[in-house]
């Protein structure tokens, strides 16, 4: 495997708290990421992920453990790392007081580009954010997706060998998520690094080559979307519902039932039941054969969100 | 791991480490001149208010109080009435240094709280090779071109209207400059500590800079107010540089001790706002 161009080892980040004992944020986490791969940190909110994000775009110091991004020490060459990341914060930073164009022009400077240059850097880039038409625009009238669009065209304007993506697509309608992410794959298939921070299991699916699943500042498992899948969950999984009543009733019905209950495993949730299997059709004919109706039903191929449910036993989105 | 591997990677840092270090040097070395191009930018978009108070302001303050204030104050008192001066030469130079003030009021607030806070572009640069103490730079940079600009044309007026009898009272606009600035280095280290504006931007307004260009010997001597409020012109930059600058706009005589403190005074001033700016700025976006 060649050098990996994030490597993060034991990587503590704590803040004093007055009066009280320091808040872990990032408790010990150990990741390495790999030239042209797409990595991704899958958790809840205040997981974490976050705060790993700033540390390893060298705009915080760690609290202990090693980092190491490109080989450097963000510690040390902080501007030298930053000219090499392409960074889309959570938060949209683009300058509403300037127009669209202009933000990658003023950008592009910022690392020490020549005006030429980052002018024509600009517009390949406004191509490809799809966002040529609004060049001149005020940023503030484009919609939420094309202010992320634009932001990960600021990104690029340096040609960097990372992208630092901090909840890419929150907050975006479908369709814009999907363009969004066309527009990511595209930057995948060019062999850029790509370390994304995500709480939808389908954006880390559809984007991740591998991903750890953080919770509370720890890493809780790492591996491809598939692997995890196949190590935490099931192939399938039925979904039943009883109505908030029956629910519980049934559910211990669900459970205990032959001995061991249906499936490999079974998970209440205070709407539904979740039932893990290898066929949801054959667990679901058991059950009917067992004089369980349930008022909807529901077969699916296992997802993150499963994985995540069993490693923590709470929900992705809470 | 064996040996020729540990090489390989080896090589392959520091080939990084010196791409690297090649692309951020031109950062590290003008980080604070890109930042105020950036602010240049964005003053463009308000470039005809920034003309028009440029313009506006003197011809109102010189004609409101330099002639028609200053007909009540020369009829009544003779001509040499103020300090040895005419009423209009006793107040153009503080009229001048008080348009620095004013800009240094615009820039070092809101476009702060902006930065950090409202539209947090301030993060954005720091997510780039730039480092917090360039953006603080830059933006001194930028707002001293604008004060520069600003105070300039105020001069113009004020020889249009005969107000500047000495010949070195263009000196009176590279002081208003470094009055402006050392009042609002602290201005903009004070707005860096706010987490949200709830009304302490319009308090400094209101409670600092409106009493401080009152008490400043602005529209008559510090001494004729009673000592117990003397010594609000004392620790007022605006004092400090509107003594300095008449000096220079047309010889109030003072000993050269006094111009030596309004000079240190200064200085020190904005070396410790700057600082502190600095300070703040870091803390702020490398938590």
């Amino acid at each position: 495997m060649p050098a990996p161009v994030i490597a993060t080892q034991n990587l503590v980040k704590s803040y004093p708290v007055k009066n009280s004992k320091d808040f872990v944020a990032v408790d010990g986490i150990s990741f390495e990421v790999a030239p042209g791969e797409s990595f991704g940190l899958l958790g809840p909110n205040g997981a974490g992920k976050s705060t790993t994000m700033r540390m390893i775009g060298a705009v915080s110091t760690r609290t202990s453990g090693d980092l190491d991004v490109l080989g450097l020490d963000p510690n040390r060459y902080g501007p030298e790392i930053r000219s090499q990341l392409g960074v889309v914060p959570q938060e949209n930073n683009l300058d509403l007081e300037l127009k669209v164009r202009e933000n990658l022009l003023v950008y592009g400077r910022y690392f020490g580009l020549p005006r030429a240059r980052v002018a024509r850097r600009a517009d390949e880039l406004l191509e490809f954010a799809q966002l040529a038409d609004k060049a001149g625009a005020k940023v503030d009238d484009l919609s939420g997706g094309m202010k992320r669009r634009l932001t990960i065209a600021r990104a690029l304007i340096n040609d960097p060998r990372i992208l630092l993506l901090d909840e890419p697509t929150t907050g975006l309608d479908p369709q814009a998520r999907h363009i969004l992410w066309d527009r990511l794959f595209r930057l995948k298939e060019q062999g850029t690094t790509l370390l994304l921070t995500t709480h939808y299991m389908d954006e880390a699916e559809q984007l991740c080559d591998r991903l750890v699943v953080v919770d509370k500042g720890r890493i809780m498992a790492e591996g491809s979307p598939a692997d995890l899948i196949r190590r935490y969950s099931s192939r399938e999984v039925l979904e039943v519902r009883f109505g908030s009543t029956q629910n519980a009733e049934v559910a211990d019905r669900i459970q205990s039932f032959g001995g061991s209950g249906f499936g490999e495993r079974v998970d209440v949730l205070p709407d539904r039941i979740l039932v893990y299997s290898e066929s949801g059709e054959n667990e679901l004919e058991r059950m009917t054969a067992a004089g369980l109706h349930p008022i909807t039903s529901l077969v699916r191929r296992s997802s993150l969100e499963d994985v995540f449910l069993r490693l923590t036993g709470r929900n992705l989105i809470e | 791991m064996s040996g020729p591997t540990n090489d390989i990677s080896d090589d392959m840092r520091s080939q990084t480490l010196a791409a690297a270090v090649a692309a951020a040097a031109r950062t590290r070395r003008y980080g604070s001149w890109y930042v105020a191009e950036h602010r240049f930018r964005v003053m463009r978009s308000y470039a005809q208010t920034v003309l028009f108070t440029a313009v506006g302001s003197p011809l109102v303050y010189l004609y409101a109080m330099g002639v028609g204030l200053a007909s009540l104050v020369d009829n009544n008192l003779g001509d040499d009435a103020v300090t040895g001066v005419s009423y209009l030469a006793f107040l153009a130079p503080a009229l001048l240094a008080s348009s620095a003030i004013a800009v240094a009021s615009e820039e070092f607030t809101y476009p702060i709280m902006l930065g950090f806070k409202w539209n947090p572009t301030f993060f954005g640069m720091n997510a780039s090779s730039i480092q917090p103490g360039q953006i603080i730079n830059g933006i001194i940079i930028s707002v001293a071109v604008r004060m520069l600009v600003t105070c300039t044309i105020f001069y113009v007026f004020m020889l249009v209207f005969g107000a500047v009898p000495g010949r070195l009272g263009f000196v009176a606009v590279p002081v208003a400059l470094v009055t402006g600035l050392a009042f609002g280095a602290l201005v903009m280290a004070y707005t860096a500590t706010l987490k949200d504006d709830t009304g302490q931007l319009a308090m400094v307004q209101r409670f600092v800079i409106l009493p401080m260009t009152l008490f400043s010997g602005t529209f008559f001597p510090l001494d004729v107010l009673p000592p117990y409020l003397q010594w609000i012109g004392w620790i007022s930059p605006l004092w400090h540089g509107t003594e300095l600058s008449r000096v220079f706009a047309y010889g109030l005589s003072e000993p050269i001790w006094l111009s030596l403190v309004h000079v240190l005074y200064l200085a020190a001033l904005l070396a410790i706002g700057w600082v502190w700016a600095r300070r703040l700025a870091t803390r702020r976006l490398n938590t």
